[in-house]
C-alpha cells in the first residue's frame, strides 16, 4: 500500500530546511519503505497554473494562501496505515510541522 | 408460530446479543472488508433461522454462526470473481484464534472490550469510532445510533459509509492495539459503553423500554475498564455514573409499565448499596483533580441519588454542575438539562428563557425532550394552552410507548385543568 506524506509547516519550519532527516531516510530505505521524495523550496518561489478555455492562467505563489504550506513530500510503501503512522511519527518534521498521510489512488 | 419454535427464537436472540460482535469481528479479520463482514453475519443469522428449527440448536451457536458466515464470504467473493489469490487467502483462514487466546499484548482481559478497542481506531473521527463500534460490535441499527447521537438517520448512514471507505482505502488494519496505545482510544470506548448503557436504560425505540441486558453488560465492561485503568478518573467516573442511574432502575416504571418521574419515585426502593458504591467511586475519582464529563455527570446523578426527598434536591448545585458540563462537553442536550435545573432552582420563567433560546437556535429541532421540557415549564407557569400544544408536539416526536403514555397523561392533566 502506497502513501504520500505531505510535510507541512508554517514559516518557522523553513529554519529546518537544511537539517536533513537525522537518519530517517537511511532507516526507511533500509526497511524498503521509502520510494521517493524531496524537500521543496519556499512557496514564494511557486507558480500556479490553470488552463481555462484556451487560456493558460498563471499566478505567483502557492494555490492557497494558508499559514501552513507544503515543504516537502515522501512516497512510502507500507503494509497498512498503522505502519505508515509509525513511520511518519519518526520523521523529524513531525516534531515541528505537520505531516499529512494520503493513500494513493489505486486502480 | 409457523415453523419457528419459541425456543429457537430465544436462542437466536441470545446468540445475537452474545455473538454478533464476535462473528462480525472474525469476518473482518478474515476478509478485511467491513461491509462484507456485516452482510455475511446477517446471512448467517438468517440461515440459522431456517436450519435450527429443523436441525436443532447447535451446541456452540457462535461457532456455527461464524462458520456459516465464513462460507457465505467465500461464496460471495467467488461470485464477485475476486482474484484467486484473495479467495485462497480467505478460504484458508479457518477460525482464527479467538482474541481471548492471548495472541496480543493489549492486556485487556475481556474479549468484547478488546474488540471495542480494536474498532476505535484513532485515525477515524471520535464520533465515527463510536458509531462504527455500536454498529459493528453491538449490532445497533443505524437508526438507533443516529438517535443516540442526535443526528438524522441519513447523516449517520453517510458518516458510517465514509468511515468504512476510509478504512478500506487508507487500509486501516483491524488489529488489537498494544497496551501503550490504549489511552488514545479510551475516550471513544468510554463513549461506546455510555451509549450502550443508555440504550439499555431508556431504549430509543419500540415497546421494550428496559433492555436491561445492554445496561448490565455496559456496567460489567465499565467495571473491567475502571479496574484496568485505575489512573483514568473518567473510566471510574463512568462506572459511578452507571451505578447511580442503575440504582434507580426499579422505580423508573410502575407496575402498569408507565414512566415514573424522578420526583415521584419511591426513594425507599432505590438500591442503597449501588448508590453507596457509586458515590464512593466518584469521590475517589474526583480526588485525582482531573474532572471530565463523566465525573461531572456522575456528580449530578449523586445529587439526585443522595437527596432524601424530591424537595431536598440541591437544584442550585445541579444547575452549576450542568454549567460545568457545558464547558467540558458543550452540547444542546446539556444546555436543555441545565435549563430544567435552572427552572427548578430559580423558577420556571428562568428555565423557559434558556429553553426558548435553545428552540430558536434550531439545534434540537425534532427532539421530543425539548418539547416535553418546554411543556413542563409552561404548565408550571400556568400557561396551559401553550403547555398542551407543547405536550402534543412532544407526543408526536417521542420514540417509545412508555414515553408516549407518560406524555399523554401529562397532556390530559394539563387539558383538564385549563
Amino acid at each position: 500500500m502506497k502513501y504520500m506524506l505531505l510535510i507541512c509547516g508554517d514559516e518557522s519550519a523553513a529554519a529546518h530546511a537544511d537539517d536533513g532527516c537525522g537518519g530517517w531516510t537511511e532507516e526507511m530505505q533500509e526497511r524498503g519503505i521509502l520510494r521517493g521524495g524531496a524537500g521543496l523550496r519556499p512557496p514564494t518561489e511557486a507558480t500556479t497554473v490553470r488552463v481555462r478555455g484556451d487560456q493558460v492562467l498563471l499566478s505567483d505563489g502557492p494555490f492557497a494562501e494558508t499559514k501552513e504550506q507544503v515543504g516537502g513530500f515522501c512516497l512510502i510503501e507500507c503494509a497498512d496505515l498503522d505502519e505508515a503512522i509509525e513511520v511518519t511519527a519518526k520523521h523529524p518534521a513531525a516534531g515541528y510541522g505537520t505531516i499529512e498521510i494520503r493513500p494513493l489512488w489505486t486502480a | 408460530m409457523d415453523g419457528v419454535t419459541a425456543e429457537v427464537e430465544t436462542a437466536l436472540a441470545q446468540a445475537f446479543r452474545e455473538e454478533w460482535g464476535q462473528v462480525v469481528a472474525t469476518l473482518i479479520r478474515i476478509t478485511g472488508d467491513w461491509d462484507l463482514a456485516e452482510e455475511c453475519a446477517q446471512d448467517a443469522f438468517a440461515l440459522a433461522l431456517r436450519h435450527w428449527p429443523r436441525d436443532g440448536i447447535p451446541r456452540r451457536p457462535g461457532a456455527w454462526l461464524t462458520t456459516a458466515a465464513h462460507r457465505r464470504a467465500i461464496d460471495r467473493l467467488r461470485r464477485e470473481a475476486v482474484g484467486q489469490a484473495k479467495l485462497r487467502e480467505v478460504a484458508a483462514m479457518v477460525q482464527p484464534p479467538r482474541p481471548g487466546g492471548g495472541g496480543d499484548d493489549s492486556g485487556v482481559p475481556d474479549d468484547r472490550l478488546r474488540l471495542m478497542f480494536t474498532c476505535c481506531h484513532p485515525a477515524l473521527a471520535l464520533e465515527a469510532q463510536v458509531a462504527l463500534t455500536l454498529r459493528t460490535l453491538a449490532g445497533l441499527t443505524t437508526a438507533e445510533i443516529a438517535r443516540a447521537l442526535l443526528v438524522g438517520e441519513q447523516t449517520m448512514s453517510k458518516r458510517l459509509t465514509r468511515a468504512k471507505q476510509k478504512i478500506r482505502y487508507a487500509r486501516i488494519p483491524y488489529r488489537v492495539p498494544p497496551a501503550h496505545l490504549l489511552p488514545e482510544r479510551t475516550p471513544a470506548v468510554l463513549s461506546v459503553l455510555y451509549l450502550l448503557f443508555n440504550e439499555g436504560y431508556s431504549a430509543t425505540a419500540g415497546a421494550d423500554l428496559l433492555r436491561r441486558e445492554l445496561s448490565s453488560e455496559a456496567i460489567r465492561l465499565a467495571r473491567i475498564l475502571a479496574w484496568l485503568m485505575p489512573d483514568e478518573p473518567e473510566a471510574v467516573g463512568l462506572l459511578s455514573l452507571m451505578l447511580l442511574h442503575d440504582a434507580r432502575r426499579e422505580t423508573r416504571m410502575n407496575e402498569a409499565g408507565d414512566l415514573v418521574t424522578l420526583e415521584e419515585q419511591d426513594r425507599a426502593r432505590w438500591d442503597g448499596a449501588g448508590i453507596a458504591e457509586g458515590t464512593a467511586l466518584l469521590d475517589g475519582a474526583l480526588r485525582r483533580g482531573r474532572p471530565g464529563q463523566f465525573q461531572v455527570q456522575a456528580a449530578i446523578a449523586a445529587c439526585h441519588a443522595t437527596a432524601t426527598d424530591a424537595a431536598d434536591t440541591d437544584w442550585a448545585q445541579i444547575a452549576a454542575l450542568y454549567g460545568r458540563l457545558a464547558s467540558l462537553a458543550p452540547s444542546p442536550v446539556v444546555e436543555l438539562n441545565r435549563a430544567v435545573a435552572v427552572g427548578m432552582a430559580d423558577g420556571p420563567a428562568a428555565g423557559l428563557e434558556i429553553v426558548d433560546a435553545l428552540a430558536a437556535s434550531g439545534a434540537l429541532t425534532g427532539y421530543h425532550l425539548l418539547a416535553a421540557s418546554r411543556a413542563d415549564l409552561l404548565r408550571r407557569l400556568g400557561r396551559r394552552a401553550e403547555a398542551a400544544d407543547a405536550y402534543r408536539e412532544a407526543l408526536r416526536l417521542a420514540a417509545t410507548d412508555t414515553e408516549r403514555r407518560y406524555l399523554s397523561r401529562r397532556l390530559a392533566e394539563t387539558a383538564a385543568n385549563s
